[in-house]
């Protein structure tokens, strides 16, 4: 056999030959094409941005109608503008109010859906097979249908206007994305692991806490980095509970700035849309692997 | 202990075994049952009993039948938002999956760039939910904006007061745009299952004489199917629940002429501005039902065109 590999005799391996080194050539011919086809694609992809970038230095009349990413003058009078705050209320007002949602559903998330997780990955007991089924059926649903229930009890036990019903259903692990994301992890590590700490006399909470829980690292970052970022990012959850600008989040705040402000203000406008988005591009800048990485393998939503 | 050793002892062990593994396992999954139960299972079963009330949330809820799914079928407005709402899964989820595929394939020839490109073509999807970006995108199609001028460069129509934002003919492409923007999440999916697909059956098919075409239709769509059925599934069903980008761009109104009256910008009106919470608890189960289906539809016909590896095909 290895005969026949060397010395290609048969019709079909010298096509398979010849057409393997025609492939080369054109690749390294394509490359250059390649390169300015996905440059012209990234373009397009990153104008948005981009202009959005320049305009918050733009003053506000040369922002509307104007192709030019180069801003004639202003400079960060725009950001000066933004950073006073809205109606009183300080622009690090709202900052805390993101980072405090952000930091207690990283929080909640973490501890509620790696408990999940690893119940579903390995423990047996009864009824397993259905609560997964359930968890993964939640995935697909409008969560429409939930809001209004939630919103009445919220309502009931006086909740409106305070951070719970944003929170508590992190830290009760709705968020099935996660518990599959984790779920996926727990199974690919070694089960000879858990069996070795059994034999040692260890239960289940040991084997969680020392055993699994430092080895799913990876999966808790990805976990922690879309958390922050959907948090940071949500709108509907606080535009429904949250009445009083003094507890609104950056998007809220955002959208509060673009209504009070004349049109005309733009500038300050974009210059508060970059600052509300600037948490989100750090850590994509940061973790742009996990993030990527993530959606690969678990197919998450950015 | 002393019962182990009669011959019933056994089985009494192992059924205590089981209930402490029971015990066990629910105690980790405590907080994601309670979760489920009493923030989806239970709102759900309350928003199907609320559908067939009348309540206002200050009023105890009337029972009223049928009524409210009676007057879904005449209200225009509920019309309109099921229209608007259909067009824009219908054109933009295939046209971003299209995007997303036709990029991935040709990230995945590249030998070198491909992490770059697909981090930056990422990052769309990452913001594209945003406020923020829903403002920028406003800022870009409104009066004589930019993308006004670029359209008139090519001979585009002249832009309407208020440009495609004033346009109730242009509001849905734009947002159709901003989806198809973000086509970096299937994208980077596809990916992940182009590679996969292995190198040899390419060489082998063209080897055997066939064309690009040929290839791309009975090797990449089969492989790819899987990634391609959970895509599609995914995109849909997201795609029904557009909210934020209409919202700031039409500023909290679904106008102009009803044009971004979405599915779940019509239900929010019901429910929390008119505190008809009965109207949009059916409202709400017309669309879990619609995507119930939509998703069994998808799981039925994928048994005809999706391949599991090991699958005989």
């Amino acid at each position: 056999m290895s005969q026949t590999l060397e010395h290609p005799q048969t019709e079909r391996e010298v096509r398979s030959a010849r057409l393997r080194k025609r492939a080369r050539a054109r690749r390294t011919g394509g490359s250059v094409l390649f390169h300015a086809f996905a440059l012209a694609v990234l373009v397009v992809i990153l104008y948005p941005a981009v202009w959005m970038l320049m305009s918050s230095f733009k003053p506000g009349n040369e922002i509307i109608g104007s192709v030019s990413l180069l801003p004639t003058g202003g400079g960060l009078q725009n950001y000066a503008t933004a950073l006073e705050g809205i109606g009183g209320i300080s622009f690090w007002t709202f900052v805390l109010n993101s980072l405090i949602l952000a930091a207690g559903s990283v929080l909640g998330i973490l501890l509620s859906c790696s408990l999940a997780a690893y119940a579903f990955a390995r423990m047996r007991f009864r009824g397993r097979n259905l609560f997964f089924v359930c968890m993964i059926a939640t995935m697909l649903l409008p969560f429409h249908v939930v809001i209004i229930p939630q919103y009445i009890v919220f309502n009931e036990l006086g909740m409106i206007n305070t951070y719970w019903p944003l929170l508590l259903g992190k830290f009760l692990a709705t968020e099935s994305f996660f518990v599959f994301l984790m779920i996926q992890f727990i199974r690919g590590l070694p089960r000879e692991l858990d069996e070795a700490a059994v034999i040692d006399g260890a239960g289940h909470p040991r084997i969680f806490f020392s055993i699994i829980l430092p080895l799913m690292k990876p999966a808790l970052v990805t976990s922690a980095i879309f958390a922050f970022i959907w948090s940071w990012n949500d709108f509907f959850g606080p535009l429904l509970y949250l009445k009083e600008p003094g507890m609104y989040t950056m998007p809220l705040a955002l959208r509060l700035y673009v209504d009070q402000t004349s049109t005309s203000d733009y500038g300050a406008q974009m210059a508060m849309a970059i600052l509300a988005l600037l948490p989100v591009l750090l850590f994509f800048f940061a973790f742009q692997r996990q993030l990527v990485g993530g959606v690969a393998t678990q197919g998450l939503k950015g | 202990m002393a019962d182990t050793t009669t011959a019933r002892g056994p089985v009494r062990a192992r059924r205590r075994g089981r209930a402490r593994a029971n015990g066990a396992g629910y105690a980790f999954l405590s907080p994601w049952l309670i979760g489920f139960l009493g923030l989806t299972a239970g709102p759900m079963i309350a928003s199907l009993y609320l559908s067939f009330t009348d309540y206002n949330l200050f009023s105890p809820p009337v029972f009223t039948g049928l009524e409210n799914y009676q007057r879904l079928l005449t209200d225009t407005n509920f019309l309109q938002a099921a229209k608007v709402t259909a067009l824009y899964v219908v054109f933009g989820t295939p046209i971003k999956l299209a995007a997303a595929l036709a990029v991935a394939m040709l990230l995945h020839s590249a030998r070198r760039g491909q992490g770059f490109y697909r981090s930056a073509y990422y990052l769309p999807s990452l913001i594209g939910g945003s406020v923020s970006i829903a403002i920028v995108w406003k800022a870009m199609f409104i009066d004589e904006g930019i993308v006004a001028q670029i359209g008139a460069v090519f001979g585009g129509p002249d832009a309407a007061a208020g440009g495609w934002v004033g346009d109730p003919g242009r509001t849905l492409p734009m947002l159709i745009l901003l989806t198809v923007w973000q086509f970096g999440a299937p994208m980077v999916i596809f990916l992940a299952g182009l590679k996969q697909v292995p190198l040899e059956m390419y060489e082998a098919a063209e080897v055997d004489g066939a064309g690009p075409v040929r290839r791309f239709w009975s090797i990449t769509v089969p492989l790819l199917s899987p990634v391609l059925f959970f895509n599609l599934l995914l995109e849909t069903i997201h795609a029904f629940q557009i909210f934020n980008s209409a919202f700031i761009i039409s500023n909290g109104s679904g106008g102009p002429a009803q044009s971004t009256l979405f599915y779940t910008l019509y239900l929010y009106f019901r429910g929390f501005r008119d505190f008809q919470m009965g109207y949009a608890s059916a409202m709400a189960w017309v669309l879990v039902v619609v995507v119930g289906l939509i998703s069994l539809l998808l799981f039925r016909s994928s048994k005809s065109w999706v391949h599991y590896s090991g699958d005989d095909k």
